[in-house]
């Protein structure tokens, strides 16, 4: 009797520990111990979310960030780019961060406007490379003009000899292989970037308007960035695009810039985000880059994405302190080089980094 | 138990049946709630989808045709699994509860048992990784020698990563599901039944044939109908090894091929807003509903069955 009553009593009371334990477990994951000396004055907590492309840089910049305050505590919920700024524009974070500029036609930087009580600020905080990689018995080296892609992609050109690869690749020796050309099957900023490129860039070889969804119902397709690069290396002729700070030892074509072939690379794509005009009829703290995709600037690699960090002129007092601490030290030097060596991005221009921080210096509270 | 000591502590005892008796209660009722909570959930939250324009449904023209080629490949693939896994399963359990030695029997249906504890990610990675490679030799032989069955029209995959593929990976899956329940029910086979079939003169086949299958026919429909619902339901497996498209399709061995519903929601719920959540937990409703149907036939088929025997 008495070990019944025993258990009866045991029972709840370790439920009521497990439940305490996973609280508190959740609560300490969302707040980082903030104790230490900090360097500096600044203290508190700022919530940020929106890509999850940008997690890896995001947590090289807090990391960087937390190190030199350590008072301060930054969270970053890497939900996606479109939840991100729906929960910014509700007044749900400090901050978001978004792999594409926010979208006047669907209304979001009026939602942002009305969120903030003044035109929100946007600011590049890296660009990143997508190469298109391939995977051929017997080819490192391949040439592809934008048209060409697009044909292979929209399943026009299916096999690797081709008229329309030989003419790019003049000298080659292309095997026969059927080309299967690998998409992401779930929604992604890469590929809204790369189906911009094709279609602005693929002299009308590519019908289908820039989207986060692949356009075509048919191909090869793959889930997430680590997805997309086992489907390419596992396959036989297979070609595919991703960010190129994540391909590995896959080899990526070179794409045609004017009358030159590009290799993918972070300088490159660099270059092609200071050849390009800022969005028009944006307000004057928006720094949405309208890429050109046709640039025939000398090395640019016109094909890559540009992450942006979206917040407000104004907050209360100790808040306006925090986002501008943080987003001067993402848009500085050292905060590109840490994202660079941590994630693998591209810094953005040292031009747009001066406007960039002049826009971030014009945060103050209410 | 004898009276006296029931006299003894009645009091106390009484209040442990109350106790253990609103406990369960309160368990059963838990689950109806739990249940309930569900489906309102999906109801409630999928309602806005069924109005969203093609915007939200990926140019889908309403959510009947956004969610039909979701619904086929749902299908598709568990039913191809059922096809797999069910002879196999029967095999196994056979195997198990009649023919290997007792010291064999019992390590093989560890073994089938332990598949079942192995996570689902696991198989993805497996399935994508590993088995779908491997079975691209196979689709270019369909492909060249078969392609006049539409299942192989082809052109075969050059990366495996089929809804046959999927679907073997799925089979795996929910062999340890229908094996246990077989197993169990074919050892329950009365000793006499066999043991008349025997002394006729019938071989092993044919006692297993007289008297274990019509003994066991309802509770391997029921074992199936589980595993069928566990191949249903299963989302990371499928979305790591299917290439989808989200086309309707019986070509089997291509690289383009139908989503799952589970699957489309685990690819698409991370980058969603708005409506097309709605929609996804719509998509979502529509699996609860079959999944509820396929739980209701088996129930069905299996009273019948019992009713007969």
């Amino acid at each position: 009797m008495n070990r019944t009553s025993l258990r009866h009593i045991a029972a709840p009371g370790v439920a009521a520990l497990a439940l305490g334990l996973a609280v508190s477990a959740c609560g300490a994951d969302n707040e980082t111990s903030s104790s230490g000396s900090g360097s500096s004055a600044l203290s508190g907590k700022l919530d940020g979310a929106g890509s999850s492309a940008q997690e890896s840089a995001m947590d090289a910049w807090r990391a960087g960030f937390q190190k030199d305050n350590s008072d301060v505590t930054i969270n970053y919920d890497p939900s996606g780019s479109g939840a991100g700024v729906e929960k910014f524009n509700a007044d749900g974070v400090d901050f978001a961060g978004s792999d594409s500029a926010l979208d006047a036609e669907k209304g979001e930087v009026d939602a942002a406007k009305k969120r903030c009580g003044a035109d929100a600020i946007e600011v590049p905080n890296y660009v990143s490379p997508i190469a298109v990689v391939f995977n051929l018995e017997g080819v490192d080296k391949l040439n592809l003009s934008p048209k060409t892609m697009a044909a292979i992609f929209d399943g026009k050109v299916t096999t690797w000899d081709d008229a329309a690869i030989k003419a790019d690749n003049p000298g080659a020796k292309l095997p026969s292989t059927k080309i299967d050309p690998v998409h992401r099957s779930d929604e992604s900023g890469t590929t809204k970037n790369f189906t911009d490129y094709l279609e602005k860039a693929g002299e009308g070889a590519w019908s289908h308007p820039a989207d986060k969804v692949w356009p075509i119902k048919s191909g090869e397709g793959a889930n997430q960035t680590s997805g997309m690069i086992s489907a390419v290396q596992g396959g036989k002729g297979t070609i595919g695009y991703a960010d190129l700070s994540q391909v590995g030892d896959l080899k990526s074509a070179s794409i045609k810039v004017g009358d030159a072939w590009v290799e993918p690379s972070a300088e490159g794509a660099s270059k092609a985000v200071e050849a390009s005009p800022l969005e028009e009829g944006r307000p004057a703290n928006d720094m949405a880059v309208k890429i050109d995709r046709t640039t025939t600037t000398a090395d640019a690699y016109p094909l890559m994405l540009t992450s942006y960090l979206i917040a407000c002129p104004t907050y209360d007092k100790a808040k306006a302190e925090l986002v501008k601490g943080f987003l001067t030290y993402v848009v500085s030097d050292q905060g590109q080089k840490d994202a660079a060596d941590n994630a693998g991005s591209a810094p953005i221009p040292a031009t747009f980094a001066v406007k960039a921080q002049k826009i971030v210096d014009s945060i103050s509270a209410k | 138990m004898s009276t006296i000591e029931a006299k003894a502590g009645s009091s106390k005892r009484r209040l442990g049946d109350l106790v253990f008796a609103n406990l369960t209660r309160s368990a059963g009722l838990l689950i109806l709630l739990a249940l309930a909570g569900v489906a309102i959930f999906l109801t409630v939250q999928g309602l806005p989808a069924f109005t969203a324009g093609p915007a939200d449904l990926n140019g889908a023209a309403n959510f009947a045709a956004y969610v039909w080629p979701l619904v086929f490949g749902t299908l598709l693939a568990a039913a191809l699994a059922l096809v797999i896994a069910l002879p196999l399963a029967i095999g196994v359990a056979l195997t198990v509860s009649h023919f290997a030695p007792r010291r064999i029997a019992v390590l093989i249906g560890y073994m089938v048992d332990l598949l079942a504890a192995v996570p689902s990610v696991v198989y993805g990675l497996w399935g994508g990784l590993f088995l779908g490679p491997r079975m691209v030799p196979m689709y270019d032989w369909l492909a060249a020698h078969a392609s006049w069955i539409p299942f192989f029209a082809g052109p075969a995959s050059t990366t495996g990563r089929t809804i046959l593929t999927a679907s073997v990976v799925l089979a795996i899956m929910v062999l340890p599901i229908i094996t246990a329940i077989s197993r169990e029910i074919f050892a329950q086979t009365p000793r006499l039944n066999e043991e008349a079939a025997l002394a006729l003169g019938a071989t092993r086949w044919e006692m297993i044939r007289l008297s274990v299958l019509p003994y066991a026919r309802s509770g391997i429909v029921s074992a199936a109908m589980l595993g069928l619902g566990r191949a249903l339901g299963e989302t990371m497996a499928v979305a790591m090894v299917l290439s989808a498209s989200g086309i309707v399709s019986f070509n089997l061995i291509s690289s383009t091929n139908p989503s799952t519903i589970a699957a489309n929601i685990a690819l698409t719920f991370a980058d969603a807003t708005g409506l097309k959540v709605n929609a996804l937990i719509a998509s979502g409703l529509v699996l609860f509903v079959i999944t509820f149907v396929v739980n209701f036939a088996a129930r069905w088929i299996v009273s019948r069955g019992e009713v007969k025997a």
